[in-house]
């Protein structure tokens, strides 16, 4: 649907919930789908009011944080109204004495790691993508290297309030790290790609920074070998934060990042230097190329690489890094947590790049895990099966059927056309 | 609705399909045999079951599910039933599906930090098969000798280590789940991030009202290079709470900081001669694990921080049985409370921790206001309080008032931002403080996952929600129509 469909009455409804009201820009688009009305409200409560219209209206919602990674998943298969929460940017509690951190989604998590950063404590989920939200690494689940010591975002947040597909607001969790009442919807917030609700406060639990940091890296040529360097590192008692793989055309290294105090990081990053071999070297920076995804970010449209994320049993590796190899792909990610992204460059053809997939996901599903196309070019996203085979996919249709039976949030966006 | 004789054949259906398929002993229809199973740890609420089954694999367990489903008769989980919410009490007019006899240990691999288990599996023995591999199995709840990973599953089981570790929620990773239509569906895998919903994540702590795990797929975790367990007594509550606080903002995260009061040391003192420090007002239990030379200077800052929090007394354990004595203080002390006061009350409120003196004076008020006693013991470090309030049931009025204490304490903690529950879950027990906890609002959305899981209402129905509506109802505030329907702007479609 364009922006000419949505009828005057269905306008001025979403127009009343909000003050900022308007049409479509450029940078307003959603993977090439141009929303009919950009929605920017104020508060929680404003977030309830354009639901409440959209559905009133019948009228498909898309929801946006920061915008930095709206092109990742599937486009929806309509757009009325794009709501943007990026005036919801406060961060509207921070305990110290707790360690917990409240905050409107769409703050930018760079925005609260320098709130929570001035008492010495850090959320500890990476931005991944500069200038990404609360609310868009939620939905996009998205993690760094140091999730090998404090997980992900389902380690992390405690608490949420959302805002349903028919405008309800609804919270779960709460303010403690500790607390089992009820069931824990911010699980099935995490990684939903705004299909479920609109997430519009999180809390979360936080962690002290460390005092000091050191990175062992050594090169490796061969897959079996980066595996046997990792498998060595997870059985050591050095308690990493890191365990980084990078890999390109067959070569590599691996890289671990140790954290804590003075001594304790100088004694732990000497066991990883021996167990990683003569030719490891410490540095203080991350190592060249850094922890970041191997794609380019800045690319658009058709000059974007086939982005893909792969997991894995940890035993997996070897056999990872071989395909990625007889996929002519580069790799690079968590290997002690079984995570890695893979970029395939723009210009490859679509069947080039299905095949290149294919290998990938073969590897990865034999020892467990996946293969997602976490972005792509329109052409490659229309002829490659981006998700894979999903277990428990009428389960989650029946999840997305109750929270939002009309299929108005980001519709066609998610596994299996959710 | 079904009616007493419809009732009455699906169990006789349910029954028969169960003798079919299960050994004699894994069918029990005997009123007195049924009667072993009418409570849970929380012993004080009782329902003798319609029908106990014991299945001995998931093929068996999904086969009684699907006969439960098809003749709409509610059936509930349990597996060691050690919990204290009353989650595993059973229904008058259901099946209890008892997962004791699924206590296989599938796999334990080293190589990808992960054990798979059946959910009979005693928590403990999962840390006992890693062990020789140098890892253990991080959730431990005080019972993990008695207590079943499926029951862990159910509850979000946590424990005095997962300060450090987390919940039984980050340590489960995948599993085999039956839903309450009987499909057996995988959730999770062996890698981190499944595509899709994080259904399992919803499953974890949904207290068996989405359906059963039949196998679990949980991390393993390296055992630490070092641990030191430190004693410390304190004149009061207050000075080991402030030390607490001093220790956390420290940057320090011990593996666990467990503290108790004076009544629950001359508990502990009077069933497990734990030898606590004589005189102590407070004791904190602090245990600190990892590499060696950071776990030295973490004991360095810990006993400083101690010591100008007015310690009087601190002991760092030398040897493992030394540090078995301190925690077995620690861990008996639910059961030592009976030493001296014939019954009593579990309480597992929540408050932030910061809040910890504040609420601690509270409750004293309360107990001295009310002549009710409060022994203290809990989990500082995540300000998980475990007050036992304590009776005599013999005493006239005494449970009710016990009863309200409790119910105060509860009041306190959501008062000061906190949860009903921090690892006991709500069961049958709290579902009534829920309200007080969330808005209808919030209910009806949790109650969207019921709906999509169970739309029958019929595993574990009356648990955790007070009075959930029916799924497919519309919830009554939304009943009449909707003013813009009403304005004609808009149609319902």
């Amino acid at each position: 649907m364009s922006a000419a469909t949505i009828d005057r009455t269905a306008r001025e409804a979403v127009a009343s919930a909000c003050a900022d009201v308007h049409g479509a820009g450029e940078s307003d688009h959603v993977d090439g789908i141009t929303p009919g009305l950009v929605a920017l409200p104020e508060d929680t409560a404003q977030v309830a009011e354009v639901m409440r219209a959209a559905a009133a209206h019948g009228l498909t919602v898309v929801p946006r944080g920061r915008g930095t990674k709206m092109s990742w998943a599937m486009p929806p298969d309509s757009a009325d109204v794009l709501l943007d929460v990026s005036r919801l940017d406060q961060v509207l509690d921070h305990q110290a004495g707790d360690l917990i951190v409240v905050c409107q989604t769409g703050a930018r998590l760079s925005d609260v790691q320098a709130v929570v950063g001035e008492a010495g404590q850090r959320l500890a989920l990476e931005e991944t993508v500069t200038g990404a939200s609360i609310g868009g690494t939620l939905a996009a689940n998205t993690s760094g290297a140091r999730r090998v010591a404090t997980g992900s975002a389902r380690d992390l947040l405690i608490g949420i309030t959302v805002v349903r597909a028919d405008g309800v607001v609804a919270k779960a969790g709460g303010r403690v790290v500790k607390n089992v009442a009820g069931y824990d919807l911010g699980k099935l917030m995490i990684g939903s790609a705004g299909t479920l609700a609109v997430i519009s406060e999180a809390t979360f639990r936080l962690h002290p920074v460390p005092v000091t940091h050191r990175w062992v890296t050594a090169p490796v040529a061969d897959p079996a070998r980066a595996q046997d360097l990792v498998q060595s590192v997870l059985h050591a008692q050095a308690v990493p934060s890191a365990i980084e793989v990078e890999w390109v055309d067959g070569n590599g290294s691996v890289s671990v990042l140790l954290e804590g105090r003075e001594e304790g990081v100088a004694g732990r990053t000497a066991t990883v230097r021996s167990l990683l071999g003569d030719t490891s070297v410490e540095t203080v920076d991350a190592p060249a190329g850094g922890v970041t995804y191997p794609w380019d970010l800045r690319a658009s449209g058709d000059q974007r690489h086939t982005a893909l994320k792969l997991t894995f049993a940890l035993s997996g590796l070897a056999s990872v890094l071989s395909s990625a190899t007889e996929a002519g792909v580069s790799l690079r990610g968590s290997a002690g947590a079984g995570v890695a992204y893979a970029a395939i460059p723009p210009g490859t053809s679509a069947d080039a790049v299905k095949i290149a997939v294919d290998r990938l996901r073969s590897a990865c599903t034999t020892h467990g895990g996946s293969a997602v196309v976490v972005d792509a070019p329109a052409s490659v996203k229309a002829e490659v099966d981006v998700w894979g085979p999903i277990r428990a996919l009428d389960l989650m249709r029946r999840v997305k059927d109750q929270f939002d039976p009309d299929h108005r949030l980001a519709p066609g966006r998610f596994v299996g056309g959710i | 609705m079904t009616t007493a004789k419809e009732t009455g054949q699906g169990l006789s259906a349910v029954a028969d399909l169960a003798r079919r398929l299960l050994p004699a002993e894994g069918v029990i229809t005997d009123r007195a045999r049924l009667r072993t199973y009418e409570c849970d740890g929380l012993a004080h609420y009782r329902v003798t079951p319609a029908l106990v089954v014991l299945p001995e694999d998931a093929r068996q367990l999904a086969a009684v599910v699907k006969a439960c489903a098809d003749h709409q008769v509610p059936f509930v989980a349990r597996g060691s039933g050690t919990g204290l919410s009353g989650g595993a009490l059973p229904h008058a007019e259901g099946v209890l599906i008892v997962t004791s006899r699924m206590r296989a240990i599938t796999a334990v691999r080293r190589e990808d930090q992960r054990a798979v288990v059946e959910p009979g599996v005693i928590n403990l023995d999962v840390t006992k098969a890693a062990t020789p591999d140098g890892y253990y199995y991080a959730p431990d709840p005080s019972s993990q000798q008695i207590c079943s990973i499926g029951g862990n599953v159910a509850e979000n089981s946590g424990g005095a280590h997962c300060l450090k570790y987390g919940f039984t929620t980050t340590h489960v990773l995948g599993a085999d789940f039956v839903t309450a239509q009987g499909e057996t569906v995988p959730l999770g895998s062996d890698a981190p991030d499944s595509p899709g919903y994080d259904l399992l994540g919803a499953v974890v702590g949904s207290e068996g009202t989405l359906g059963i795990v039949t196998s679990a797929t949980v991390r393993l975790v390296r055992l630490p290079e070092e641990v030191r367990t430190i004693l410390v007594g304190f004149e009061s509550t207050d000075q080991a709470g402030a030390a607490t606080s001093a220790i956390i903002a420290a940057g320090v995260v011990p593996a666990a900081i467990e503290m108790m009061d004076a009544l629950a040391i001359e508990a502990a003192e009077a069933a497990v001669r734990c030898n606590y420090p004589d005189g102590a007002g407070a004791v904190l239990v602090i245990e600190l694990d990892g590499a060696s030379i950071e776990v030295e200077q973490e004991y360095a800052d810990v006993e400083r921080l101690c010591n100008e929090n007015g310690a009087f007394e601190q002991r760092l354990a030398t040897d493992p049985a030394d540090r078995a004595l301190i925690w077995k203080g620690r861990k008996s002390a639910f059961a030592a409370v009976g030493r001296i006061s014939p019954d009593y009350i579990v309480q597992d409120g929540v408050i932030p921790r910061t809040a910890l003196p504040e609420v601690l004076r509270a409750i004293a008020d309360l107990s001295s206001s009310s002549g009710v006693r409060v022994a203290n013991v809990f989990h500082a470090g995540d300000g998980n309080l475990h007050p036992l309030v304590l009776f005599d049931d013999s005493e006239e009025g005494a449970g009710d008032a016990a009863e309200k204490v409790s119910g105060a304490i509860l009041d306190l903690c959501i008062q000061h931002g906190g949860s009903i529950t921090g690892e006991h879950g709500v069961g049958m027990d709290k579902s009534k403080y829920m309200p007080r906890m969330y808005n209808d609002e919030d209910l009806d959305t949790m109650q969207l996952v019921r709906c999509a899981f169970d739309p029958d209402n019929i595993s574990n129905p009356g648990k955790v929600f007070p009075t959930p509506r029916l799924c497919g109802e519309v919830p009554g505030r939304h009943k009449g129509t909707h003013p813009l329907q009403e304005a004609g702007l808009a149609e319902v479609f």
